[in-house]
C-alpha cells in the first residue's frame, strides 16, 4: 500500500503531503531566524552606541550579491515552471543557473569574510560583528544545503522524472519554497545588518 | 499547484519577470535611502518597510502565495502571531527594565 | 511502500525500519532507559541531601576516593537529571514512542506521511542521547549550570556545557522534523469521515504538542547556536561589560545581556511544560472514556480549552523571569497572561472528572494511574498559582516550593499518565496481557512516595530553602526546622525507586507471556483497537482501511446490542 497524498492533492485540504511539511518547516525556520533577530534587537536596544554597518561592511559587494540571490530565485521557479511546460531541458538550464549563482553568493562571502579576519575583524571583536557573523553564517550553512539539494536533483535524482514526472515536479515546486525563503531571509538580514 | 494549465503557467511566467525587476529595483532603492540623513528610528522605519515589500513579492508569486490553500494561510498565520510576540514582547521587557 | 512480501533483513526490519510502530517502540524503549537513568542520578543527589558528606553507597568510587560527591559532581547530576528527564525521557516517549505509534492507527494511516524521516528523527534523538552521555566523560563532566543554562555561569562553565549544546542542537532538530511530520500526518491522512470533530482526544493532544513544538524550539536553538558562539568563537552575546570572575576582569568585548539567553530560553521552556503535559492528557482521557465505558463529558471543551491554552503558551514565559529587574508593566501583563492560563486547566481537570460522573467505572491498572494523575495534576497546577503572582513569586523563586510544584506536575502527573499508557496500548503492541496484580502494586507504591517525595517540597520552599544546594540548606539558619525532611524525600525516593521493579518485572514476564488472540480486550472504540491486530500488520497496518462513522468514544449508546460502538460501525 501507498502512502495516499504524495503526489495527487488531498480533496478537503488541496494540498499534497510534501508541500504542506515544507511549508511547516518553513515556519520553523522563520522562528529560528526570528530568534537571531530579536537578539540582534535585544542587544542593539541595550547599548548606546552601535556601529553602523559601512563601518565594517563592504556594501557595494552585498548588493551585488543580494542581485545574485534575486536573481537565482527567479532561475529557480523558472526551472519549476519549465517543468511543468514538459521542458526538461530548460529545467537543466535554469536548476544549472540557480546553482552558478548560489556558488557565486558564496564566493563573495567567502571574499567579505576572509577580507575581515585578515584586518582581524573576528566575531569576538565586539557584538555587531559578533552578531554579523552569526546570522549570516546560519544563512551560509542555509545557503549550501540548498545547493546540495538543488545539485542532487539537478544530476543524480534526475531520473525521477523518466519514472515519475509529476512527484518530480512536485519535488522541484518544494525545494523552489525552501530556495525562496532563504531569499526572503537574505532581504531582511542584508538591510539590518549592512544598511541600519 | 498541480491542476495548472500550460496557459497559466506561461502566464505566471511573465509575473515571475515582473517581479524579479521589481525586486532588483527596490533593491537599489534600499540602499539608495540608507544614504539618506534621516534619523536612526526613520531609517528603520523605512528599510523595513522596502523588505516587507520584496519579501511579500518573492513570497506571493515566487512562492505562490497568493493562490495558495487556506490549510497555509492558517499556518502563516499562527507563525506570523509567534513571530511578531518573539521580537516585540522581550524588546518591551528591556525597554520597561528598572532602571538601577 | 508497496506491499512486496520480500524478506527483510534483521537491520531492515528492526534498526533502519520506517515502519511508524518499529520507531514508536525505539523511542519507546530508549526513553524509558533515560528515565531509569535520571531517576538513578536524583537518587545519587538524594544520598548526599539527606546524609550530606557521606559516602555514596554502590557507586561512591566514581566520586574519587573519599566516595563523597563533591558540589560541582552534585550541580552536574542535577543539570543532567533535569535535561535527560524531560528531553531523553519525557518527551520523547509521550511524543515520539506513543505520538508516532498511535496517532497513524488511530485516524486510519497505514503510516506517517514521511516514513523515512521519521527514521532519521528518531536516529538524530539517539544521536542527540550519545552526545548529552559523552558529557559525563569530558574534562570537568556533564553540563553544571542548570538545565536552564543560565549565562554568565553556563557561558564559562567547563567542556560539558558546549556537548551540551551540540546534543541540545541534535535533539532539537529530531523534535522539529517529528512535529513535521505529525502536523502533515494528521491533517493529510485521517480516513474517510474521520473529521476534525470525530477525532480522539489523544489525537488532538499530539497534533497541538507538534504546532508548539515546531514553533517553540527554534528560539532556542538559536540561543544555542548564540551560547556556541559565546564559548567557542569569544562572542559577547550573553556577557556583559566588565564581568570579573575569580577576581579577575573578563577581557571580552562586553556588552551583551544574561537575560537575552532566559527570553530565548523560556519562550521554548514554557511552551515545553504544556508539551510536557498535553500527551498526558491525551492519554488520560482514551482511559477514562474506556474506563468508564460513557463518552466524555465536555468533547468540544475539552478541543476548544487545550487549543486555547497552546496559544497562550507563548505568551506567558517571563513568569519565569519576575525578579530580574523587570519593570512593572510587562510583570503586570506576564501575570496577567498566566492567570489566564490557568482557565484552560482547569475546564480540562473539570471535563475529565464529571467524566466519571454516572459512569460504570472499571479500576483496571490503566485506570488507577489515570486517576491517580488527576488530583496530582491538581495539586502541582494550583501550586503554580501563587509562582505565577509576581508578588507572591518573590519569596519563591528558586526554592523548593518551585521544585515540588513542577514535579507534581511531570512525575505523578504526566510520568503517571504515561504507564497509564504503557499499561493501556500493551495488549495492542504485543497481543500479550501484563500482570495486573503487579500493576496494581506498582500504582499503589508509587502512589505513596510520589506524595512522600514531593509533598514535603512544599514546607521547605515556604521556609525559603533554595533550590540547588549541595548541602541541602544545612548552611542556612532559616532551614534548620525544615532540614529533617531531606532525609525523608530521600528514603521516599529511594523506596518509589524499588517500586519501580514491580513494573520492570511485570514488563519482562508479561513480554514472554502468553499471546492472548484477543484484539480488543479493552473493549474500547477507536480505530487502533477495533480495525487492527494486536499486533497491527507490519505493513499498512489495517488488512481493510477503515471508513469513520461516529464520534471516538460511543460507549453505552443506547439501543446498542454491545456496551460500545466502534468508530467504523456502520451508522
Amino acid at each position: 500500500m501507498d502512502i495516499p497524498y504524495t503526489v495527487k492533492n488531498r480533496p478537503d485540504t488541496g494540498l499534497y503531503n510534501g508541500k504542506l511539511g515544507i511549508w511547516l518547516f518553513l515556519a520553523s525556520e522563520v522562528m529560528l531566524f526570528g530568534g537571531l533577530f530579536s537578539a540582534y534587537i535585544f542587544l542593539r536596544t541595550g547599548v548606546e552606541s552601535w556601529p553602523s554597518g559601512s563601518e565594517y561592511l563592504d556594501i557595494p559587494l552585498a548588493t551585488l550579491n543580494t542581485l545574485f540571490l534575486i536573481t537565482s530565485s527567479v532561475t529557480m521557479v523558472m526551472s519549476w515552471a519549465s517543468l511543468k511546460l514538459n521542458d526538461f531541458n530548460k529545467f537543466k538550464i535554469y536548476a544549472g543557473i540557480t546553482l552558478l549563482l548560489a556558488c557565486a553568493f558564496l564566493v563573495i562571502k567567502y571574499f567579505e569574510y576572509s577580507h575581515k579576519f585578515h584586518v582581524g575583524y573576528f566575531p569576538s571583536y565586539n557584538n555587531f560583528l559578533g552578531i554579523y557573523f552569526t546570522m549570516t553564517g546560519l544563512h551560509v550553512l542555509h545557503i549550501i544545503g540548498g545547493i546540495i539539494v538543488i545539485f542532487y536533483f539537478w544530476i543524480p535524482g534526475a531520473k525521477m522524472w523518466e519514472s515519475d514526472p509529476e512527484r518530480f515536479t512536485n519535488r522541484i515546486e518544494i525545494v523552489g519554497l525552501y530556495w525562496h525563503f532563504v531569499d526572503l531571509v537574505w532581504s531582511f538580514l542584508f538591510p539590518t545588518l549592512y544598511l541600519l | 499547484m498541480s491542476e495548472l494549465t500550460p496557459e497559466q503557467v506561461k502566464h505566471h511566467i511573465k509575473t515571475y519577470v515582473l517581479v524579479f525587476v521589481s525586486l532588483a529595483f527596490l533593491t537599489i532603492v534600499t540602499v539608495g535611502i540608507s544614504y539618506l540623513e534621516v534619523s536612526v528610528g526613520m531609517g528603520i522605519t523605512l528599510a523595513l518597510i522596502v523588505a516587507s515589500i520584496k519579501g511579500s513579492l518573492v513570497a506571493c508569486y515566487f512562492m505562490h502565495l497568493i493562490d495558495e490553500k487556506v490549510t497555509i494561510y492558517w499556518t502563516l498565520i499562527a507563525t506570523v502571531v509567534a513571530f511578531l510576540i518573539l521580537i516585540f514582547v522581550p524588546l518591551s521587557a528591556i525597554l520597561d527594565h528598572t532602571k538601577i | 511502500m508497496s506491499s512486496e512480501h520480500h524478506k527483510q533483513s534483521f537491520l531492515t526490519k528492526y534498526i533502519w525500519s520506517t515502519d511508524h510502530k518499529v520507531i514508536g517502540i525505539q523511542y519507546g524503549i530508549t526513553s524509558l532507559l533515560w528515565l531509569l537513568f535520571g531517576f538513578l542520578l536524583m537518587m545519587i543527589m538524594r544520598y548526599q541531601l539527606a546524609y550530606p558528606e557521606s559516602p555514596i553507597p554502590f557507586v561512591g568510587s566514581l566520586f574519587g576516593e573519599s566516595g563523597i560527591l563533591p558540589s560541582e559532581m552534585y550541580n552536574s547530576l542535577g543539570a543532567m537529571h533535569g535535561t535527560i528527564m524531560i528531553f531523553l525521557g519525557v518527551v520523547p516517549l509521550a511524543f515520539g514512542a506513543f505520538g508516532n505509534y498511535f496517532v497513524p492507527l488511530q485516524i486510519g494511516a497505514i503510516d506517517m506521511a514521511f516514513p523515512k524521516l521519521n527514521a532519521a528523527s528518531y536516529w538524530m534523538y539517539f544521536v542527540g542521547s550519545v552526545i548529552m552521555a559523552i558529557g559525563f566523560f569530558v574534562p570537568g563532566g556533564a553540563a553544571n549550570s542548570g538545565w536552564t543554562s543560565y549565562p554568565p555561569l553556563s557561558n564559562i562553565a567547563t567542556t560539558g556545557q558546549t556537548v551540551w549544546l551540540l546534543g541540545m542542537v541534535m535533539l532539537i532538530t529530531s523534535s522539529l522534523l517529528g512535529s513535521v511530520n505529525i502536523l502533515v500526518t494528521v491533517i493529510q491522512l485521517r480516513a474517510e469521515g474521520m473529521t476534525w470533530m470525530k477525532l480522539p482526544i489523544f489525537v488532538w493532544t499530539q497534533f497541538i504538542t507538534a504546532f508548539l513544538l515546531l514553533l517553540a524550539f527554534p528560539p532556542l536553538e538559536a540561543a544555542g547556536v548564540l551560547q556556541l558562539m559565546d564559548r567557542l568563537a569569544g562572542t559577547s552575546f550573553f556577557m556583559p561589560s566588565g564581568l570579573v570572575v575569580s577576581g579577575e576582569v573578563l577581557t571580552n568585548a562586553g556588552g551583551g545581556s544574561p537575560l537575552l539567553w532566559q527570553h530565548l530560553f523560556w519562550f521554548l521552556a514554557h511552551p515545553e511544560v504544556y508539551v510536557l503535559i498535553l500527551p498526558a492528557f491525551g492519554i488520560v482521557t482514551e482511559i477514562i472514556a474506556n474506563n468508564t465505558r460513557k463518552p466524555i463529558w465536555g468533547y468540544n471543551a475539552l478541543v476548544y480549552a487545550m487549543v486555547f491554552l497552546g496559544f497562550m503558551s507563548f505568551i506567558v514565559w517571563a513568569h519565569h523571569m519576575y525578579i530580574t529587574g523587570m519593570g512593572t508593566s510587562i510583570g503586570a501583563f506576564f501575570q496577567t497572561t498566566t492567570m489566564i492560563i490557568s482557565i484552560p486547566s482547569v475546564v480540562i481537570l473539570t471535563t475529565l472528572l464529571l467524566s466519571l460522573w454516572g459512569g460504570s467505572i472499571r479500576f483496571n491498572t490503566p485506570m488507577l494511574f489515570a486517576l491517580g494523575f488527576i488530583p496530582m495534576f491538581g495539586i502541582g497546577g494550583l501550586t503554580g498559582l501563587p509562582l505565577g503572582l509576581a508578588a507572591a513569586d518573590i519569596h519563591l523563586h528558586d526554592t523548593y516550593y518551585v521544585i515540588g510544584h513542577f514535579h507534581y506536575v511531570v512525575a505523578p502527573g504526566t510520568i503517571f499518565a504515561l504507564f497509564a499508557g504503557i499499561y493501556y496500548w500493551f495488549p495492542k503492541m504485543t497481543g500479550k496481557r501484563t500482570n495486573e496484580t503487579l500493576g496494581k502494586l506498582h500504582f499503589f507504591f508509587s502512589m505513596i512516595f510520589m506524595n512522600g517525595i514531593f509533598m514535603p517540597m512544599f514546607v521547605q520552599g515556604l521556609a525559603g530553602v533554595s533550590r540547588r544546594l549541595w548541602d541541602g540548606g544545612e548552611t542556612y539558619a532559616h532551614a534548620a526546622d525544615v532540614l529533617y525532611l531531606n532525609e525523608v524525600m530521600s528514603v521516599s525516593a529511594w523506596l518509589l525507586g524499588l517500586a519501580q521493579i514491580f513494573f520492570i518485572v511485570n514488563m519482562i514476564i508479561s513480554l514472554f507471556g502468553k499471546k492472548t488472540g484477543e484484539k480488543n480486550p479493552w473493549n474500547a472504540t477507536t480505530l487502533e483497537w477495533t480495525d487492527t491486530t494486536s499486533p497491527p500488520l507490519g505493513h499498512g497496518n489495517f488488512e481493510v482501511v477503515p471508513t469513520v462513522y461516529r464520534g471516538p468514544y460511543e460507549y453505552n449508546v443506547p439501543g446498542d446490542d454491545q456496551d460500545f460502538t466502534p468508530q467504523s460501525k456502520k451508522v
